[in-house]
């Protein structure tokens, strides 16, 4: 009876397993493909990356995906910073209620609502889609995710330590930046990773808010896939999966380790 | 480095609180306080929680603003002064100690913010090690110490910046017990060596008996009694203050004056050295356990053991001296048994007595 169950178990996990990371290893064996064919192993070969490097558009297009997701990140973390400062340490304001709706709302709004927003907005204000709508685009996307996330390290975050480092002659200012923000410092990390690896592989707000001269790497393998898929498209896909697994890893890592030295403060 | 902070000469209170009120929504947290603290004093805020006692301190500290009333620290209104301006450091009840500095660079904290040249803080913050007996701590992280240790740690950080009146919240909460009795004597010479006054805001009777050269009782915003802790112990103004510090038996009855006051109650009369209150009131006698004295014979009300307790240096009786009043007795005499009769022996000197609160 207990074998059976623990096949049935090992079993269910494995079919888990397929389930969800086939495709991916799939797609990450098929870009180390000699043959040009999908369906047939050619033996093992690096030749599409090596094609990838000299595919200018594509190359170009990651160049854009990197702009824009480091530069949206960073945006939304310092405005998440700011939206969370205000919503945890400000006490109750007036229409704090309706700024903490606000800032969350893009987490459960439809990405094709937001993205049509977007590009409703832009073209009744005249503005000239590109590169830095693309941004802008991103940047709304990305900041209720970090507001979230440093919100949650901020309450934390004993604000006894700021009334310390003012009672000791610190500016509100000062005490912020001295003492409040090194205990938050993983969190913002993980926040901009997370707003970074959201901005990269984003496809629909990126399509409705960016033009001409910036395209995505995604809207780039989207429309290529649509006329066949290129092995290049599978090399350059698993490069894009390694760095947001980077990315993420990174994120958790740190903040598994601000956590463990602020545990380690509180207990002992 | 001297570590005694400079301060202006003349009798003029250090810190002066005047009726100053505090209000949260309907909870009034502080109503009407007026309380002078002396220069090099030490000086404790007492009461249960909830009696105001914190946000009085953290008035003083500028965390909180009152409604209304003054706060004078040497002749000069901290109203709209900042925390981070006012003379005035503050040891937190949780410590608050930056978990991402080092030991050294928590107690300089105080010394880079006034812009102090590199000698000159690490000369000072070596001496508040020395002081507080962490020498060879410095390159410690916060993690790395003990309660105690830490304690200290933010002790040398409060003091650091020099202060002319330094505020601690539970100093000792956070201690066990053993410990405690160990820090109360460090803390008290660390008070005179610095001459820095110390106002320090507790629950713990002990402590406060134990540390300050004069307690404010605290209750309900208001407070109850402001004097040396032997004339809380023995003179207490109020049957709150009596019944807060240390242990005593409440004895209701009405004033008599025949040829001499005395109080009659359920059981019988006890003689009044002094009272100032009408013939015919309703009042409470306080009587500490130990002030009682329990013979096998003579004089006295008579009463029946019901209970002994051993605690080492004395022994507590439980003494049933009417239908339904017990009174603690504490006595040296080990030679009482369950069961016996005994007779009281009330103290001639009753300055305990209130007129029952209507």
């Amino acid at each position: 009876m207990n074998g059976q169950f623990r096949i049935l178990q090992a079993l269910m996990l494995t079919a888990g397993f397929i389930f969800l990371y086939a495709p991916i290893v799939i797609l990450a064996a098929m870009s180390f493909n000699a043959s040009r064919l999908v369906s047939v192993w050619g033996g093992f070969s690096t030749r599409w990356y090596a094609a990838l490097i000299e595919n200018e558009q594509l190359m170009h297009s990651a160049w854009i995906s990197l702009a824009d997701a480091t530069l949206s990140a960073l945006f939304a973390t310092i405005l998440g910073l700011l939206a969370a400062v205000s919503l945890a340490r400000f006490g109750a304001f007036p229409s704090r209620l309706l700024f903490f709706g606000a800032i969350h709302a893009p987490l459960v709004l439809p990405e094709v609502v937001m993205g049509l927003a977007l590009l409703s907005c832009f073209v009744a204000l005249g503005v000239g889609r590109g590169f830095t709508t693309l941004v802008i685009g991103h940047v709304t996307f990305t900041m209720c995710f970090t507001t979230v996330a440093l919100l949650a390290s901020l309450r934390e975050c004993d604000p006894a330590l700021e009334e310390a480092a003012m009672d000791l002659g610190a500016t509100p200012f000062t005490a912020f930046l001295l003492v409040a923000l090194p205990q938050i410092a993983p969190a913002m990390a993980s926040a901009f990773l997370l707003a970074f690896t959201l901005a990269l592989d984003d496809l629909v707000i990126a399509s409705f808010a960016t033009g001409p001269g910036a395209t995505t790497l995604p809207m780039r393998i989207y429309s290529q896939v649509r006329l066949g898929v290129s092995p290049q498209i599978n090399a350059m896909s698993t490069l894009l999966l390694g760095m947001v697994a980077v990315a993420m890893g990174a994120g958790a890592l740190i903040l598994r380790r601000g956590a463990r030295r602020s545990r380690r403060v509180s207990v002992t | 480095m001297s570590l005694t902070t400079v301060s202006g000469s003349g009798s003029a209170p250090l810190l002066s609180i005047q009726r100053v009120s505090r209000r949260y929504g309907p909870v009034i947290a502080l109503d009407d306080v007026s309380l002078d603290i002396a220069r090099g004093e030490f000086f404790a805020l007492l009461g249960p929680s909830g009696c105001g006692k914190t946000t009085l301190m953290r008035c003083v500290a500028g965390f909180e603003t009152p409604d209304s009333g003054e706060l004078l620290l040497d002749g000069e209104d901290l109203a709209g002064m900042p925390p981070y301006r006012r003379p005035v450091n503050m040891m937190f009840q949780s410590y608050a100690l930056f978990p991402h500095l080092d030991v050294f660079e928590n107690v300089a904290f105080g010394l880079r913010r006034q812009g102090l040249n590199k000698e000159t803080i690490a000369g000072r913050v070596r001496a508040l090690l020395q002081l507080t007996q962490l020498d060879s701590y410095g390159s410690r992280k916060i993690n790395e110490l003990s309660g105690g240790q830490r304690q200290r740690v933010a002790l040398a950080r409060a003091l650091a910046p020099g202060p002319r009146l330094l505020l601690l919240d539970e100093p000792l909460g956070a201690l066990d017990r053993k410990l405690r009795e160990e820090t109360q004597f460090h803390l008290k010479k660390i008070q005179r060596e610095t001459g820095t006054s110390f106002m320090i805001v507790t629950h713990d009777q002990d402590e406060a008996l134990a540390l300050a050269d004069r307690v404010a009782v605290m209750r309900a915003g208001r407070i109850e009694q402001v004097a040396s802790p032997n004339d809380i112990y023995e003179r207490p103004a109020s049957r709150f203050v009596a019944g807060f510090v240390g242990d005593t038996n409440f004895i209701d009855g009405v004033v008599v004056f025949d040829s001499a006051p005395y109080l009659l109650t359920d059981f019988g009369r006890i003689a009044l050295s002094t009272c100032c209150l009408p013939d015919g009131r309703r009042a409470t006698l306080s009587v500490r356990p130990e002030d009682i004295h329990a013979r096998h014979d003579g004089p006295g009300i008579s009463g029946i053991v019901e209970e002994f307790v051993f605690r080492g240096d004395n022994t507590l009786l439980r003494v049933r001296v009417g239908n339904d009043v017990i009174l603690r007795v504490a006595t040296w005499d080990m030679r009482f048994s369950v069961g016996e009769s005994v007779m009281l022996q009330f103290p001639l000197d009753t300055p305990a007595l209130f007129a029952e609160e209507i």
